[in-house]
């Protein structure tokens, strides 16, 4: 048995893997051998699997994983899934945020001259809900790769992305017109584990939250 | 091109057919004995009579009969058979008890154990108020299972009614209640503190409303801690309902109960007791039920009722799990 009590965590590789793999270390779980080790996946002694952030809802809706470890954006973007988030985590935080080239605003003109705005974004559902709720028409492009270059090669006016520093904005002259939605990492569980580990789950839930 | 299947719909093969059928089979069975008699509905009601009954969600499949009437495929088999019971029955001495096998349609987005048409094996109990006719649904729920022989599963119990309840205590209306009930809906324990914090409640009143939906386990998660004021009775009312059907079930039932004052189901007719079926090798629910105590008046008979619906195909799922696991 483990510091977790047998608990299955999804950990997110990328960003927010130091934030989270400091967070299991004040669990008492040994994460040297995550750390070390960027290619294995599961660490069965642990109760630790690692994967990319927008799997970790997958993982833990399935009952794969009983908790997981991911961005708000994440979870906004796939609202409908079926988890419980528990704890707001504090670290990795960030800014979704809708960002145009610098000077007159681009997407403002669109929306006044053809009453819609082309928006590049790798979070299409999330982008897609903002303009709805602002009443506002835009046709959203769903791009993969680096969202900053869309606007730049006249693809779309605007784009919808996280950001936490605005360097990488900044450095391809792209300025924040509206934020969207403040994101951290948060601590999301199974319904089913929630129910069945309700003592083992609320005990991680109280030690992170005290630590 | 291979001719294809609506989304979210498939086929089923001999192998597994063979095995749905004895799960159907064992459920049926047991129903029986406790002298439950099977009822069948129509896969197409009418729109207006689902919308009555507050079936969950928007119909997956609608469509128009020749005078332009608007059917819709049926939900769930709890608001057909209400319709039943008062229509049919609208003379016959409670309690009445039926059974059914069917398949209902949702609009889901299909994943494994998640389909667009799913098959439910349940009871409805009504004319049996709580806590006796919650009781023995509840047994009845419980010797289904075991009689399917699925050995590890438990069953969470909470109240519908009680978070409404707190939030009309405490005087939460307008947008606010909408926000915080979308959050408890969404299981968004964090949305969930923010918009109680921004509610201006008292300290105490907002400390409840954030932990009584995180409360469950034993019959420790029933300790009803107050200190909100106004919100203490409605906490202590729905605390001493659930003590008083645990206190009533069989030792055997009993110890399968997880005690959640959190446990809502999206279902918009439930009015009391709610329960749900959970197994450590399924991360969905097997299936679920609760205390609808206000359906049957809508269509014109006023009586209690408590119902539960298993999805078979669940169950099968966790069934095979449990074989290939070592024991």
């Amino acid at each position: 048995m483990s510091a977790t009590e047998g608990l299955t965590i999804a950990v997110p590789r990328g960003a927010l893997l130091a934030g989270a793999l400091d967070r299991l270390d004040r669990l008492g779980l040994d994460t040297a051998e995550v750390r070390a080790n960027d290619r294995k996946l599961l660490f069965a002694d642990q109760g630790i699997v690692t994967m990319r952030p927008s799997d970790v809802p997958t993982y833990v809706e399935a009952g794969a994983a009983d908790l997981g470890v991911t961005g708000k954006d994440v979870l906004m973007e796939q609202a409908e899934r079926a988890v419980y988030e528990v704890l707001d985590l504090g670290f990795g935080a960030c800014r979704m945020v809708l960002a145009t080239r610098a000077g007159p605003d681009p997407v403002a003109e669109a929306l006044r001259r053809l009453g819609t705005a082309r928006i590049a974004t790798k979070y299409p559902r999330i982008a897609a809900a903002f303009f709805q709720r602002t009443g506002r028409q835009a046709e959203i492009v769903e791009v993969t790769g680096s969202v900053e270059l869309a606007p730049l090669t006249g693809l779309v006016e605007g784009i919808v992305d996280l950001t936490a520093t605005g360097t990488t904005l900044r450095e391809n002259d792209l300025v924040i017109r509206e934020e969207i939605a403040a994101c951290t990492a948060r601590l999301i569980a199974n319904p089913v584990a929630h129910k069945l580990r309700a003592a083992a789950i609320d005990d991680v839930i109280g030690r992170l939250r005290a630590g | 091109m291979v001719p294809s299947i609506p989304s979210g719909t498939r086929d089923v093969l001999p192998d597994e057919m063979r095995e749905l059928r004895a799960i159907g089979e064992r459920l049926r069975a047991v129903y029986a004995d406790a002298g439950y008699g099977e009822v069948y509905t129509p896969a197409l009601e009418y729109e207006d009579t689902l919308a009555r009954g507050g079936s969950p969600g928007v119909p997956a499949y609608r469509l128009f009969d020749e005078h332009g009437a608007v059917l819709v495929l049926r939900s769930d088999m709890t608001v057909p058979i209400a319709r039943v019971a008062a229509t049919r029955y609208a003379t016959a001495e409670p309690p009445l008890r039926f059974c059914y096998a069917a398949h209902a349609y949702r609009g889901v987005r299909p994943q494994r154990g998640q389909a667009r048409e799913f098959l439910q094996s349940g009871v409805e109990l009504i004319g049996a108020p709580a806590p006796d006719g919650t009781v023995e649904a509840l047994s009845l729920l419980c010797a289904g299972l075991d009689a399917a022989g699925l050995r590890e599963y438990r069953v969470g119990l909470g109240d519908a009614a009680l978070y409404p309840g707190l939030l009309d205590a405490l005087g939460v209306t307008g947008s606010g209640r909408v926000q915080v009930l979308h959050e408890l809906a969404t299981r968004d324990f964090v949305g969930l503190e923010r918009h109680v914090g921004a509610l201006g409640l008292e300290a105490g009143a907002a400390e409840l409303l954030v932990r009584v939906p995180q409360s469950r386990g034993g019959p420790e998660a029933l300790e009803a801690r107050g200190g909100a004021g106004p919100a203490d009775a409605a906490l202590a009312e729905a605390v001493a309902g659930l003590r008083a059907v645990h206190e009533r079930l069989p030792a055997g039932v009993a110890e399968r109960v997880i005690l959640d004052l959190g446990l809502a189901r999206n279902l918009g007719y439930y009015t009391g007791a709610v329960f749900e079926v959970y197994d450590p090798r399924l991360g969905v629910p097997i299936g679920g039920g609760g205390r609808y105590d206000d359906l049957l008046g809508r269509f014109g008979r006023p009586l209690p009722a408590v119902g539960f619906a298993l999805t078979v195909e669940r169950l099968h799922i966790a069934l095979t799990a449990q074989e290939a696991a070592p024991s």
